[in-house]
């Protein structure tokens, strides 16, 4: 029988080698995937006990995101609180035990959670956790705007968009809303209504909205018009005779029943006139259009610190997808904004900063600086200068042309005391007869620009200039009103 | 013989000095929660086994000397384990220790001599058989297995008892038969086989086990029955016939009731993917899992996992029972996980040498039987935690908190010294 059981002995030696194969591969290979899904109560426990940094707006008083203790049995759980309810869901977003968490609450996690890598933030951490004691968080202080982040609430109420708003000379983004909006708080409870409700709320689409430009991209062919030097701003003139030209055997045609003579650059984005645009869109070709685009940012994710999946690249879309620059494409059409070109309000924004900013295009930066639960600065952000667009002069001419839109051409919907406006009014035809996306891009003031705003309002019945334009005015007046220095 | 005690002692020495490290460990980790009183549960636990050698001295002084180190050192991990989880579950297992080692002390002392079992074998068998059957009838169901029953404030898990006695009762019946299931009654296709009626008992064994799984939805004590009863028929004749036709016949069967018993197939449906349904049917293989990979190649260190929630709810449910090799894999990682396993190999390599060793049928059979009963069980309970088999709700044993898994271990244990000390003594 000693063979036998020799056999079973050997037969138990695999099994056990057998189990702890596999123990190890739970512990090992598998581990990281394991630690961080959502079912994983253990994650979420251990990030309850952990009291998150708080989230301030740009003053540094008003909380955006704070905590609130509830004790359970020896443990003390931090819940997350929205202090200011749906007025900053999307900027901030949320931070919940089963349904993840979004936008700041994310893009700054490392932070609010002390687990970064900056050495006195671990060693804070590490003495905490040795004592026993909770670990706190790194607040975090954004450049969000209270003053401008409400006025653009209460211009979008009961509209489905976004508005977005950038320091042109810093990149600081100092609003971005999108409506309609949520409460924060809810999500832990009502995620799968919030997800499914129409409208889409938890969608955010000052980054990921994407919509046709519409006219407000006659501002991307202008800069490329000015600054390759094929058109100045009033020399030489463009003919424009006619209310319809022909592209591609298609009729391309000015709104309303306009018809224009020979008229100059300037007198062409004033009132917005598809005919002159459209041509110098054929003169400037693709391949220069599309290289003051990629100078823009169109074609590539925002390098703004924010999930990536929370943002869209602007473009040209072709079934879902980012065209490469290059496709073969109705360079016309591009150049007055349609075709299949598709943006995002934050890209728009930039498009307006970059111009306001003497064509010198800056990171955009939702964050100010990071400061330790001691009160030590843990992390500062810097201006950071991207690439230079367009010269000066282009910039300059621009902002001239873009400011005779507001005084007198399709934009003066925008005009405010005392205060000089620039910029550009667009509506885009979704092919159902009086549903538009009614865009508007501004800046002000014109001399020293301090804001620069992107409003996109969709399905409505107006135009750009009608229902978008007041907004942005409203957004930089509330921001300039509050006084800039803060 | 006086150097075997001593290696013993030595060896169990070892045992207490790592249990005061553990205790101290989960202590200084939680001495926010837990008081200094509870360290003497420790203190209990060693003088517990103390006794337990000097029980070994006076009764089976040439018995194997690593058995009951291993089984204290088990206990002691499984102790500290629960200690971390509660102290109060850990005081209650600190009774059972005391009880179990009672049950050690009276088998050693009154039976004496394993085979004077043998007379008794069919009074042994009846008693396993009906204990079971009982325990379908009138059992009582705690998390979807109906495995105990009730007297009064105490929970008894009748299997762990009738897997000893059934051990004992093959033992003795196989040695009795093993020539007729060993010789060809006829052959057919070259395959000889033995006569029908020597087959029934197989065809019992098998029914018993299904019945087990489809009225307590039980699959690890079915496993474990039906495994028990293979090797040693294995073992016996030397036959792998046997294994064949019982893995078949046990297959079929399982095939049968999985398709008529509804919670046998969600069971199995949790095992194919847990991850389908990760905050109900799921949950426990899943939170077990999660806790298993949280430990990494280290752990997490004892007493310093995130195991129990608000008012004692644990994480993972069953933790103190079926998790606990979770539990202990989060906190040791997988330095502490192999090293647990491979107690278990060692404490099956000296089971197995003292079935080797024996110079009777009977004994042999027996402490094999019950060698690998320990060992499938561990496999068993092991695998199905990490998912390598269907969950089941048996007792680590040693280490999962529970008083009928621990008492029918320590008799295990008692048994299988006794079959060491006759083999030494004789040699």
């Amino acid at each position: 029988m000693n063979r036998q059981i020799a056999s079973l002995f050997r037969l138990f030696a695999i099994a056990f080698a057998v189990l702890i194969t596999l123990t190890a591969y739970w512990q090992i290979w598998a581990a990281d995937s394991l630690a961080t899904r959502r079912d994983n109560a253990r994650l979420v426990y251990r990030q309850l006990q952990i009291k998150r940094g708080l989230i301030y707006a740009s003053n540094g008083r008003t909380v955006l995101a704070e905590n609130h203790p509830r004790s359970r049995g020896g443990l003390t759980l931090y819940l997350r609180r929205y202090p200011l309810g749906d007025l900053f869901a999307h900027a901030v977003g949320y931070n919940t035990v089963g349904n993840g968490r979004t936008a700041l609450e994310l893009a700054e996690n490392d932070y609010l959670t002390a687990s970064n890598s900056d050495l006195a933030t671990v060693v804070s951490r590490v003495g905490s956790e040795l004592q026993g004691e909770t670990v706190t968080g790194d607040d975090v202080v954004t450049s969000l705007s209270v003053p401008a982040q409400r006025a653009a609430a209460a211009g979008m109420a009961g509209k489905v968009g976004a508005v977005v708003a950038i320091e042109p000379a810093t990149g600081r983004v100092l609003a971005m809303y999108s409506s309609p909006s949520f409460s924060p708080e809810a999500v832990g409870r009502n995620f799968p209504k919030l997800a499914n409700t129409s409208g889409a709320p938890l969608l955010n689409r000052a980054t990921q909205g994407l919509y046709a430009p519409g006219s407000t991209f006659k501002t991307v062919t202008a800069a490329a018009a000015l600054d390759t030097g094929l058109y100045g701003p009033d020399q030489p003139l463009i003919d424009a005779k006619g209310h319809c030209i022909t592209v591609q055997g298609l009729p391309l045609c000015n709104a309303g029943t306009e018809s224009f003579g020979p008229i100059s650059l300037t007198t062409a984005l004033t009132f917005s006139v598809n005919t002159a645009f459209a041509q110098i869109g054929q003169q400037l070709g693709e391949a220069k259009l599309e290289e003051y685009m990629t100078r823009f940012g169109f074609f590539s994710e925002p390098p703004l610190t924010y999930p990536s999946d929370e943002m869209n690249p602007s473009g040209l879309y072709h079934n879902g997808h980012l065209l490469k620059p290059g496709a073969p494409v109705d360079v016309a059409r591009v150049a007055i904004g349609q075709e299949r070109l598709l943006v995002t309000p934050l890209q728009m924004a930039e498009v307006a900063a970059t111009i306001a900013n003497g064509g010198e295009r800056t990171r955009p930066t939702l964050v100010d600086r990071v400061v330790s639960p001691s009160g030590s600065r843990v992390y500062t952000q810097h201006p950071e200068p991207l690439e230079r667009v367009m010269s000066p002069q282009s910039a300059q001419d621009l902002t001239n042309m873009m400011q005779k839109v507001v005084d007198e051409g399709t934009g003066t919907a925008a005009r405010l005391n005392g205060l000089t406006v620039a910029g550009k009014t667009g509506t885009a035809e979704t092919g159902v007869a009086g549903v538009n996306t009614a865009w508007f891009i501004a800046f002000a003031p014109v001399t020293d620009p301090k804001i620069a705003v992107a409003v996109v309002v969709e399905h409505t019945p107006l135009f750009g200039g009608q229902v978008s334009a007041p907004i942005a005015a409203s957004v930089i007046e509330a921001y300039l009103g509050q006084g800039v220095a803060q | 013989m006086r150097s075997e005690r001593m290696r013993e002692l030595w060896n169990l020495g070892w045992v207490g000095a790592l249990t005061a490290i553990g205790f101290l460990s989960v202590y200084t980790a939680r001495q926010n929660e837990i008081s200094s009183a509870s360290l003497t549960y420790a203190g209990v636990f060693l003088g517990v086994f103390g006794l337990a050698h000097i029980g070994v001295r006076a009764g089976l002084p040439r018995a194997d000397p690593w058995l009951l180190p291993l089984a204290a050192l088990l206990c002691a991990l499984g102790l500290t384990e629960i200690y971390r989880l509660s102290p109060t579950l850990a005081r209650d297992q600190s009774v059972w220790v005391v009880i179990g080692l009672l049950g050690f002390l009276a088998v050693v002392f009154l039976v004496r001599d394993h085979r004077r079992l043998e007379p008794y074998t069919y009074l042994l068998a009846t008693t396993a058989v009906g204990l079971l059957l009982v325990t379908m009838a009138v059992g009582t169901t705690i998390n979807g297995a109906k495995l105990w029953l009730r007297f009064g404030g105490v929970q008894v898990q009748p299997g762990e008892f009738a897997k000893l006695l059934l051990v004992v009762f093959l033992a003795s019946y196989l040695r009795d038969r093993r020539e007729v299931l060993t010789m060809a009654h006829r052959t057919i296709l070259g395959v000889g086989l033995p006569a029908a009626r020597h087959l029934g008992p197989l065809a019992l064994m098998a029914g018993l086990s299904l019945g087990v799984l489809a009225v307590m939805n039980d699959l690890g004590t079915a496993l474990l029955l039906f495994g028990i009863y293979l090797s040693m028929i294995y073992v016996a004749t030397g036959r792998h016939l046997y294994t064949v036709l019982g893995l078949g016949l046990f297959a079929a069967g399982s095939w049968a009731v999985y398709n008529t018993v509804g919670h046998v197939q969600e069971r199995f449906q949790v095992w194919v993917d847990p991850w389908a349904h990760p905050h109900t049917t799921g949950y426990q293989i899943v939170q077990s899992i999660e806790a298993i990979a949280d430990g990494g190649v280290f752990g997490t260190g004892l007493g310093r996992s995130l195991q129990v929630l608000n008012h004692g709810q644990t994480i993972i449910p069953a933790v103190q029972t079926d998790g606990i090799y979770a539990a202990w894999a989060d906190e040791t990682g997988l330095a502490g996980a192999a090293g647990l396993l491979l107690i278990y190999l060692l404490f099956c390599y000296r089971g197995f040498k003292i079935a080797a060793l024996a110079d009777d049928g009977f004994s042999k059979l027996l402490a094999c039987g019950l060698t690998f009963a320990f060992g499938l069980q561990a496999f068993l309970i092991v695998g199905g935690i990490i998912r390598l088999i269907p969950l089941t709700g048996i007792t680590l044993p040693f280490v999962s908190y529970g008083g009928s898994s621990i008492v029918s271990n320590f008799m295990m244990l008692a048994l299988l010294l006794m079959v060491s000390n006759r083999a030494a003594e004789r040699a």
